[in-house]
């Protein structure tokens, strides 16, 4: 058998050639990749968890909340109503300095994004702090989240909010895995109108019916419930509000 | 009935005379439709124009209806209300006249004589040509009227006085449309004039001193911007945000983009960006960029002193493992970064500068880039202030000022501790 020379023949140098250029390409291909790998130790992902660690960092890997009081949970939260809370701390309808800041020049599209995102977290809830009140208080806090105080017109949390208090797409928030210290913030800040809900805007409306001592109860009684079986929203529609907010929208 | 006919020899005259009506109708109509489209090349370059200027920043409270005024700006004199300049007729410029509109802009004089206060930039917008203020003014008189009155300035004793701004003009204003400088190339020249005039870049990137004031031989040599807390680099200085040594295309990116292979925008300059930059057009931000780069350098860092140095050899091995736990998967072990995506630590000039304010305030707070017509998905930088202690923000903030050759100095905990409380909006 004849060795197969490159000398032997035009065609054969040629492709000898052509095979040796190909394997050097090859090989300076590869360790140029490799080269890049060993200057390059950044391993964050290209992804939106990546993008919106800035949110994380205080509002938990998942958007599941923290032991802080004030930092929410986000996850599994309607779409439309973490939309709406990103659009307001944009533009300084909510003001909360940190969250102002960090959204001020942020695109509606990105926003929409972002919201997207952690509505679509699934992950427990952790355990919230006992909250530090006694069984009267929380007596009262269950009345009016179950039931209301018709005499005052103050509905029922669950009215609106599901009866498992998961909300209902796309704008009602879910009211469980909250701490208590944060519900009564929202509260007390929509009921002084420092928080301007911008649709359905009928809360304000209703915390000013309240007293100090029924958004303790409440806060209360909302934070000792353990976390739903299923934690998913009311679909669309599916629940027939206690008041039409939709005439009072102010946006 | 039918209509009496015209005489025969009338017939011919009743046709000619619908004629030159058609021709005549038709002429004015092509006259309206040319004035129309010439009003609406004015406007549309008035508006961009309005942009470049960044007006809307200002003159608009977030929020609320644009160009309405109203947003508070706290300064060390007291706090400034912006007027209202959407067109309507009793609080905003619809009465104003195109005269009024460009002695405002060039000379720093409200309609009625009154002299500005210089939190309008008017030692800026005096190089702005007639025909580009005429077209700004167009397009503002095109805006949605709000009907809003202005709020009283709220200024203390004695700055509540304007007479006494005709000390700060002598000092401080120099009237004057750009002339163009034969010198250099008409690119640069259309970068001079942006820059200076419309961009307004001076009134943060120069220092300004006790009299609200910056003067003209420490131009573009940057400063603390007053109450924001942020600093405004140098834009001449190579150790600072000197351009001197970056591409034509970075900067752009970083102009327009918000964001570069070199570093990002943040605080003040991302609303910059957001407001008006990234809707400059490609030409108008490379001349930008061209002119930037050719700014001469100036000034130099001092050598750190012993404390500095013991501090940071205190800090760093702290710096380097919180650095290594909590930045290095985006910034990289080595501070090398990742494209627009995690600007580069390493010879990043905008960390190592003589003030730590950024750097501190960027650990504590984080923050997004603007999201941009190039860049609408910014990654963000995570805020620290509610994890890491003044001194393990001191420890990292040393550690990324001085690893990697990085010529910054040490910084202490109560530098950190100083900045907690730094508005944030």
């Amino acid at each position: 058998m004849r060795k197969v020379d490159c000398r032997s023949s035009d065609f054969l140098g040629t492709f000898c050639n052509v095979a040796l250029s190909m394997v050097i390409v090859v090989f300076f291909a590869m360790t140029g990749r490799l080269h890049a790998q060993t200057q390059n130790s950044v391993t964050a992902s290209d992804s939106t968890a990546t993008r919106v660690m800035a949110c994380t960092a205080c509002h938990g890997e998942r958007g599941q909340g923290s032991r802080d009081d004030y930092f929410p949970r986000l996850a599994g939260k309607p779409t439309g109503y973490l939309y709406n809370q990103l659009v307001a701390f944009r533009d300084g309808q909510r003001k909360y300095p940190p969250m102002n800041y960090l959204l001020a020049y942020l695109p509606d599209s990105y926003l929409r994004e972002m919201a997207d995102y952690f509505a679509a977290q699934q992950t427990p809830f952790p355990p919230l702090p006992k909250p530090d009140v006694g069984p009267q208080v929380l007596a009262l806090g269950e009345r009016l989240v179950l039931k209301g105080d018709d005499a005052r017109h103050v509905p029922a949390c669950i009215a609106c909010h599901g009866a498992s208090l998961t909300g209902m797409s796309p704008d009602i928030p879910g009211l469980l895995g909250l701490h208590s210290k944060y519900i009564s913030a929202q509260l007390g800040a929509t009921r002084f109108g420092t928080r301007v809900p911008i649709k359905p805007n009928c809360m304000q409306q209703l915390t000013t019916r309240l007293s100090e001592e029924d958004i303790t109860a409440v806060s209360a009684y909302l934070s000792s419930l353990p976390a739903p079986a299923n934690p998913a929203p009311a679909p669309a529609g599916s629940l027939k509000l206690a008041l039409t907010c939709e005439g009072l929208e102010t946006k | 009935m039918s209509k009496p006919s015209l005489p025969k020899k009338h017939r011919g005259l009743q046709i000619a005379t619908s004629r030159s009506m058609l021709c005549l109708a038709f002429g004015m109509f092509a006259l309206v439709q040319g004035a129309r489209s010439q009003d609406a090349a004015t406007i549309a370059k008035g508006e961009y124009l309005a942009r470049a200027g960044d007006c809307i920043a200002c003159h608009s409270d977030p929020g609320n209806k644009p160009f309405a005024g109203g947003r508070a700006m706290a300064t060390p004199f007291g706090t400034l209300y912006s007027p209202n300049i959407s067109p309507d007729s009793t609080t905003g410029l619809g009465a104003w006249t195109a005269d009024e509109f460009y002695t405002m802009m060039h000379s720093g004089r409200t309609r009625s004589g009154a002299l500005l206060y210089p939190a309008m930039p008017f030692a800026s917008y005096t190089k702005v040509t007639r025909a580009d203020a005429d077209a700004i003014f167009a397009y503002l008189k095109n805006v949605p009227p709000v009907h809003q009155q202005n709020r009283e300035q709220d200024l203390k004793f004695p700055y509540n006085n304007r007479n006494l701004l005709l000390g700060w003009r002598t000092l401080y204003f120099k009237e004057g449309e750009y002339k163009p400088d034969p010198s250099k190339s008409t690119e640069w020249n259309r970068g001079a004039y942006l820059v200076e005039g419309l961009g307004h870049c001076s009134m943060c990137h120069t220092a300004i001193n006790a009299l609200g004031g910056s003067s003209k031989s420490e131009a573009f040599q940057g400063g603390l911007i007053p109450m924001q807390e942020w600093y405004a680099p140098s834009l001449t200085s190579n150790r600072e945000a000197g351009l001197g040594d970056w591409s034509i295309k970075d900067i752009s990116d970083l102009l327009q983009a918000g964001v570069s292979a070199r570093g990002a925008v943040y605080g003040p300059m991302a609303e910059v960006v957001y407001n008006s930059l990234q809707y400059l057009s490609d030409s108008d931000i490379r001349a930008m960029a061209v002119y930037l780069k050719a700014l001469p350098s100036t000034g130099d860092t001092t050598a750190p002193n012993e404390v500095q140095t013991q501090d940071r050899l205190r800090l760093a091995p702290l710096g380097k493992k919180i650095y290594v736990a909590q930045c290095a998967m985006c910034h990289g072990v080595n501070g090398e970064g990742k494209g627009w995506d995690f600007p580069p630590l390493a010879a990043n000039q905008s960390i190592q500068m003589s003030s730590s304010v950024n750097p501190i305030r960027m650990v504590l707070n984080g923050g997004y880039p603007p999201g941009t017509i190039r860049n609408p998905r910014p990654y963000g930088m995570p805020p620290f202030a509610q994890q890491l202690s003044d001194e393990e923000v001191a420890a990292v903030v040393t550690y990324i000022r001085t690893a990697w050759n990085n010529h910054g100095t040490a910084i202490t905990a109560q530098d950190v501790n100083a900045l907690r409380s730094a508005p944030l909006n």
